[in-house]
């Protein structure tokens, strides 16, 4: 089964302290939704609250658009899976996965049966009656799965799932999850601090930030079209540049940098529209810079000069000074086969489509 | 040289502390064998006389049999009025916390013969009468603040993460507790009742001010001895120390087995 989520004004107090400030969120049915931020953000809280752990100070959770605000987590249609698993010790993995139905009064046979098959579809059916001591993590993580998901939630919540378990194992649970999710259709709310993990399986990131919703949306529009700065930094590495804009004509703008007037469209104001004369900051990733103008999109930006530069792989990372900014320190992630060292200089290109232009943060600036 | 010596000190010191420990179990124990009337040396030859003496003794018997029921009726009691004490005190927010657990476990620190005392002064007050309920609840009182802070000590926050796992997955307050805490707890819960067990049944003055006309086994051995030593308190004693030490190697593994667990 699947459900709609809908959260109106949420606001969580501890207190003094507002964990969530005045969240609205709409997910559709279906939906595999990432909740994404640094830790503290209140990114778990609000977990807590859809899954009922917790009742809000203020606000309404609607599920299939029916109120659950005040409805216990045992008759929720939601179920969670605990970041250090919480599994039974002291039950078989077949009478783990069985509790839930169980508690549903169905007949001995008939759980028996059921938990069997969601052991099989995690590939632990062989394992069906050892306890929990005797597997390894990500066993215990998909033991974990198959019993939150044998109840048939309308909603699973996942709280940092993935939290425990090495590089490796983690991305292959993140191809599992994403699989069993598509395949079963039910909605899935995840929890993560890590950027990676949150593009590799979300349909849509909510991306979070000291109680409030930054940015929401799909990973590919948040990394390439951020609403926030903080949205901006946290999917990854970005370069901001500080600018005002000068001029407007015909959906065009003119923004003043240290490097010069950049043209952009309307649409790299993904935050909404400026006024003349205000203040903005240019967003460009690392890997948006090139050495050559290979094609009449790109245009020369300004020279650069190496201060560092290491080899990550898929990439070379280079600080850059450049003579325009002094203070600005930009990264540049460079193609593999430059062979460039400490000192060199270059050209810099970028194609003005790729800036993203927002409104200056108070905190940050 | 001088390894030599320091081994040779730490072996007799070794042998010397067990020595100081066993020996008056050893010498009961091999009195309690003792072909003849006195259980002193010399030791005259091996004999199953006494014991045989003992299990037709019905007074003896009966008092082992009192003994052994007052020390699983109250040690269930006990464990099962501290374990609701330690889930209410560790899962719920109650006023005074601190000083609740305080005094839940103040009784560890008076003395039996005190609380023999009071509860004797009880009785007597509301009018009830002495009788084998009574030591049981003089054990009671005696185990319950032992029971609750082994039984609190091990309810830890992982366990917490547990039981909302069970609410979540639909369990109401009760079947959390029944299904999944207790049976979580169970080693501790074990531990703690055999603990009881070996308290209670080695248990005297409270069992001696607190009963009438039957009696448990340490009182029953007690009215023995005063009509003078025989091989035959020494095979009643050698009876009572074999049921501790059982109780006490049943302890060990459970306590031993919980632990194992916990680290897998």
């Amino acid at each position: 089964m699947t459900a709609s989520l809908k959260l109106q004004n949420i606001t969580q107090k501890f207190g003094n302290f507002t964990a969530i400030d005045n969240i609205s969120l709409d997910i559709d049915a279906g939906e595999f939704i990432v909740l994404l931020g640094p830790s503290g953000c209140g990114k778990s809280t609000l977990l807590s609250i859809i899954g009922g752990f917790l009742t809000p100070s203020s606000g309404t959770v609607l599920i299939d658009d029916k109120d659950m605000t005040l409805v216990q987590p045992s008759i929720r249609p939601t179920t969670t899976m605990f970041q250090d698993y919480a599994l039974f010790p002291h039950m078989t993995l077949r009478d783990n996965v069985a509790f839930g139905l169980r508690m549903r009064s169905m007949g001995r046979a008939d759980r028996a049966t059921k938990a069997l098959e969601f052991l099989d579809m995690v590939g632990l059916k062989a394992s069906a009656t050892s306890k929990p001591h005797e597997l390894s993590g990500g066993q215990r993580q998909r033991v974990a799965l198959a019993r939150a998901l044998a109840v048939n939630p309308d909603l699973l919540l996942l709280d940092e799932p993935l939290g425990a378990l090495d590089m490796r194992l983690r991305r292959q649970m993140q191809d599992e999850l994403k699989a069993i999710q598509k395949d079963i259709g039910t909605t899935f709310i995840h929890v993560t601090h890590d950027q990676e993990e949150a593009m590799a399986i979300a349909d849509r990131i909510v991306v979070m930030n000291t109680g409030v919703i930054e940015d929401f949306g799909k990973p590919t529009d948040i990394y390439m079209k951020p609403r926030s700065q903080f949205a901006a930094g946290f999917m990854g590495e970005v370069n901001f540049i500080p600018g005002q804009l000068i001029a407007e004509q015909d959906d065009e703008y003119d923004v003043e940098t240290a490097f010069g007037v950049l043209r952009l469209s309307s649409r790299a104001f993904t935050a909404g529209t400026p006024n003349v004369g205000d203040k903005t900051i240019l967003c460009i990733r690392p890997e948006q810079f090139h050495l050559t103008a290979d094609d009449t999109s790109k245009q020369f930006l300004c020279k650069a000069e190496i201060v560092d530069g290491a080899f990550f792989g898929t990439h070379f990372r280079c600080q850059l000074k450049t003579a325009n900014a002094p203070d600005l320190l930009l990264i540049a992630h460079l193609s593999q086969s430059t062979s460039l060292r400490a000192g060199d200089n270059m050209d810099l290109h970028i194609n003005p489509q790729d800036l993203i232009a927002l409104p200056t943060d108070p905190l940050s600036s | 040289m001088r390894r030599k010596f320091s081994s040779i000190l730490s072996w007799g010191y070794f042998i010397a502390i067990y020595t100081f420990i066993f020996l008056p179990v050893v010498v009961l124990v091999l009195f309690s064998f003792q072909d003849g009337n006195l259980p002193i040396p010399p030791f005259n030859g091996f004999t199953l006389k006494w014991y045989v003496e003992v299990f037709a003794d019905e007074k003896l018997t009966a008092a082992l049999i009192n003994s052994l029921s007052v020390a699983f009726f109250s040690s269930t009691v006990a464990c099962l009025l501290g374990f609701l004490a330690a889930y209410g005190l560790a899962r719920y927010r109650l006023p005074a916390t601190a000083f609740q657990r305080v005094l839940l476990t103040a009784p560890l620190t008076v003395s039996y013969l005190i609380i023999a005392l009071g509860l004797l002064v009880l009785f007597n007050w509301i009018g009830v009468r002495l009788s084998l309920w009574t030591v049981g609840i003089g054990h009671v009182v005696i185990n319950l603040p032992l029971c609750f802070a082994i039984i609190y000590a091990s309810m830890g926050d992982h366990q917490k993460n547990i039981e909302r796992a069970a609410r979540d997955l639909g369990a109401n307050s009760l079947q959390v507790m029944v299904l999944v805490t207790a049976p979580m707890l169970m080693p501790s819960i074990m531990a703690a009742f055999f603990l009881s067990l070996t308290f209670s049944w080695d248990e005297f003055i409270i069992a001696f001010l607190l009963s009438r006309f039957d009696v448990t086994l340490p009182v029953e051995i007690w009215s023995l001895l005063r009509s003078g030593l025989t091989p035959k308190t020494n095979a009643i004693g050698s009876v009572v120390f074999l049921m501790s030490a059982v109780l006490l190697v049943l302890l060990e593994i459970f306590v031993f087995r919980g632990r194992s667990k916990h680290d897998g």
